[in-house]
């Protein structure tokens, strides 16, 4: 028996170090955007089931899941993760598959599944927030402002070095539009090699002043020191620079390219039942929509978009209008094709690096 | 005979965590870049046929008789997103290719060919079913021949990858181009730093050292962003340059975020690789000899590149070989400071670790990279010999 006992002990010792049972660890992108998932869902959650969640932060990619399960030691619950690895975790068989119909129903009993925006549901993903990729400028900076994609591209109109994300994502269908391709057909073009011949030939027009960011803290930084003139960057992060810092930074909407962020639950989490409690909770449009008052992310229903109010800092902000799906906002919108994506990342991100170092 | 073996004792548990912790390891890794098993574990029945078959004749009837039922299988079990993404890596598409066809596979009726023929033309291609025969493999070249810009075919033949995505022998260069210029910069600047470490009184150069070493002791992040803090467009240096009138306020140098800041942030960062075997050799160097070749009536010059510079070859050797090695596996002051023209191969297999998951290139590229590493050090040793390096 005592050996056991030991053991035991030694066992519980070691458990408590890393996390009891019961503890829901969520892993998420830290920064802004933990700060209103704490808020708008791990606070209330806690109080209203004594459960405690453990927050911890990536930097994206899947390799810590991956790892975590091919090992058979899963520590993480739930992952808050993008489009792309949605598909792919889920294809991998790294996530749990969720059947939509756990979802709680909209306030006017719309079922989720209908009440959820097109694309935000996959197999193993419930759709949390809809952000988007757009370019910003400094008002001090650039003078006259420039309003559409063909002014990113328009280096005699606008002189100066661009910020660009180092990926071919979002920089490809921000070519082809700029190109003259309308919004809804960017994908049609890009399935083609013809049309990826053209993405690669616009931008090689501006690659000579082009600097590539990679971390989504950089673009606002960029654009205050003055490095580049313009920049793509993730709408939160510049609303954020605006709203929080009083930053005199401006977006462009147009071509902007939506992308969402995903809930999973990693394959084998130790704590199934409470992180399916957990999702539920957090897909409560009341709930989605206080997080919207804290960064500028578009719920990824449609019954919480109603509800979203102000600013939480700033009641006379209202954060509609900051949001990427305001009907404004939307007019040359791409919706970001995952699926094209996932079957073309590979061959492409190969042709994107080889370009570069040329 | 008996303290030997009490000696070699005492050495075990490292030699074993040495094997457990690092051996194993890289063994098991390097394994993963030819081996891969997804297909077949999964496709049970196509398989054999598809190993079996030329990869030039026509495919058979049989052949997608027997996809079409591993198809169904799969499906069933869920593991058909991991074969798709498997042959996607060989055929662009063939992902969504396989994900829809085997949402419809248990509906097909024969003949298969036919059938999944009307269902996605793509079936019809020869292409298509070479991909197939490559991922089919358990022990595959593709990821090795990937790795330095081959293509390996189904037909068996290996041809050089399209011109548009060939990257990884460029990138490999320039890890090589970097890490010398990186270790020609750290020797010519640690050498004069080791010099005046050796010959000052033991009070100034416990002092000196201490400045060696202090940003040795800092993180390499806190120093790679002190860097940039220092290089950029509008950082203190070229503030400086304004100030003083060299250049104009609109032409700022652009010092960081492409290979330059590469350079230099490696370079600081490595130094003391450098200066510590140097400064250990040199300070065995007795000072007689220099002074006996003055006596004999050799300038200066003559003095330091007769007498003394050969007496710290075993250091320069050192120093070289540390800083060579240690630079052609940085990546993360790379990622931060090299922009498109400063980047190198491992930042790369960060990627495939990080991003895309395609372990088994990363596996292959890390081995081309201990090769190539090794054959430097092989014909460094046939140059100068290792038993000439001396580390103090």
């Amino acid at each position: 028996m005592k050996p056991f006992a030991f053991l035991y002990a030694a066992g519980l010792c070691f458990a408590a170090t890393t996390a009891s049972a019961g503890d829901l660890t969520i892993v998420s992108w830290g920064g802004a955007y933990t700060k209103s998932q704490t808020e708008a869902y791990f606070k209330p959650w806690m109080a209203s089931t004594g459960y405690r969640i453990l927050s911890e932060d990536y930097s994206g990619g899947l390799s810590e899941v991956k790892a975590q399960v091919e090992a058979g030691n899963v520590t993480w619950d739930i992952v808050d993760v993008e489009d792309a690895e949605a598909i792919l975790g889920c294809d991998e068989g790294l996530f749990e598959e969720i059947d939509p119909a756990i979802l709680p129903a909209a306030p006017d009993g719309t079922p989720a599944e209908e009440d959820f925006l097109e694309g935000t549901l996959g197999d193993c993903a419930i759709g949390t927030v809809v952000w988007s990729t757009a370019y910003a400028y400094n008002r001090e900076r650039l003078l006259p402002p420039p309003s559409t994609i063909r002014d990113f591209f328009d280096l005699e109109k606008f002189p100066g070095r661009r910020g660009m994300r180092k990926t071919p994502r979002v920089n490809l269908e921000m070519a082809l539009v700029a190109d003259g391709v309308p919004a809804d057909q960017v994908y049609e073009v890009m399935a083609t090699p013809e049309g990826i011949d053209r993405a690669f030939a616009k931008l090689d027009s501006i690659k000579e002043h082009v600097l590539w960011w990679e971390v989504g803290a950089q673009p606002p930084q960029l654009l205050i020191d003055g490095e580049v003139v313009m920049s793509t960057a993730y709408n939160g992060r510049i609303f954020n620079a605006i709203a929080a810092e009083g930053q005199p930074l401006s977006m462009v909407w147009d071509a902007q390219v939506l992308a969402g962020d995903n809930w999973a639950i990693v394959k084998g989490a130790p704590n199934l039942e409470l992180a399916l409690d957990f999702l539920r909770f957090a897909s409560m449009s009341e709930n989605m929509a206080v997080q919207a008052s804290w960064i500028s992310y578009s719920p990824a229903r449609r019954s919480a978009s109603e509800r979203v109010g102000s600013y939480h800092a700033d009641p006379n902000l209202k954060m509609g209008p900051h949001l990427p799906t305001w009907p404004d906002n939307m007019k040359t919108a791409i919706r970001n094709d995952a699926e094209f994506w996932a079957d073309h990342i590979d061959e492409l991100n190969e042709r994107f690096n080889a370009w570069l170092i040329k | 005979m008996v303290r030997r073996l009490r000696a070699l004792g005492l050495t075990i548990p490292l030699l074993a965590f040495l094997f457990a912790a690092f051996i194993i390891p890289v063994l098991v890794f390097l394994w993963q870049g030819v081996h891969d098993d997804t297909y077949a574990r999964y496709m049970s029945h196509s398989t054999p046929v598809l190993e079996a078959w030329d990869g030039v004749s026509e495919p058979t009837e049989a052949m997608y008789a027997a996809l079409q039922k591993d198809l169904v299988q799969a499906r069933k079990d869920k593991t058909v997103g991991k074969v798709a993404t498997r042959v996607n890596r060989e055929l662009p598409g063939g992902r969504s290719l396989f994900t829809s066809t085997a949402r419809r596979a248990a509906r097909l009726e024969a003949p298969y060919r036919e059938a999944m023929i009307d269902l996605k033309p793509a079936w019809g291609r020869l292409e298509t079913w070479q991909a197939l025969r490559v991922a089919a493999a358990r022990y595959t070249p593709t990821y090795l021949a990937a790795s330095v810009d081959l293509k390996y075919s189904g037909d068996g033949s290996i041809r050089r990858q399209d011109e548009k995505r060939r990257i990884h022998l460029t990138l490999f260069w320039r890890t090589i181009e970097i890490s010398a210029l990186v270790t020609i910069f750290c020797l010519l600047l640690g050498y004069p730093v080791a010099y005046l470490l050796s010959n000052l009184p033991q009070r100034s150069t416990n002092l000196l050292l201490i400045l060696v070493l202090l940003p040795f002791w800092t993180s390499i992040l806190v120093r790679t962003t002190a860097w940039i803090a220092i290089l950029q467009g509008n950082g203190v240096l070229n503030d400086l340059f304004v100030a003083f009138g060299v250049i104009g306020d609109d032409s700022r140098f652009s010092m960081v975020y492409n290979r330059t800041g590469t350079l230099v942030a490696m370079t600081h960062i490595l130094l003391p690789f450098m200066i510590l075997p140097l400064y250990a050799v040199m300070r065995t160097v007795p000072k007689a000899y220099v002074q006996a070749a003055h006596s004999l009536g050799a300038n200066g010059w003559i003095a330091f590149w007769r007498i003394y510079l050969p007496q710290t070859l075993p250091g320069i050797g050192a120093g070289v070989v540390l800083v060579f090695i240690l630079a052609t596996g940085y990546y993360i002051t790379p990622a931060l400071v090299g922009g498109q023209d400063g980047q190198m191969i491992s930042n790369l297999i960060d990627f495939h670790m990080r991003r895309s998951l395609n372990w088994p290139l990363a596996a292959a590229m890390g081995f081309v990279l201990l090769v190539l590493v090794m054959f430097l050090y092989w014909l460094y040793d046939r140059v100068s010999g290792i038993d000439r390096m001396r580390l103090g």
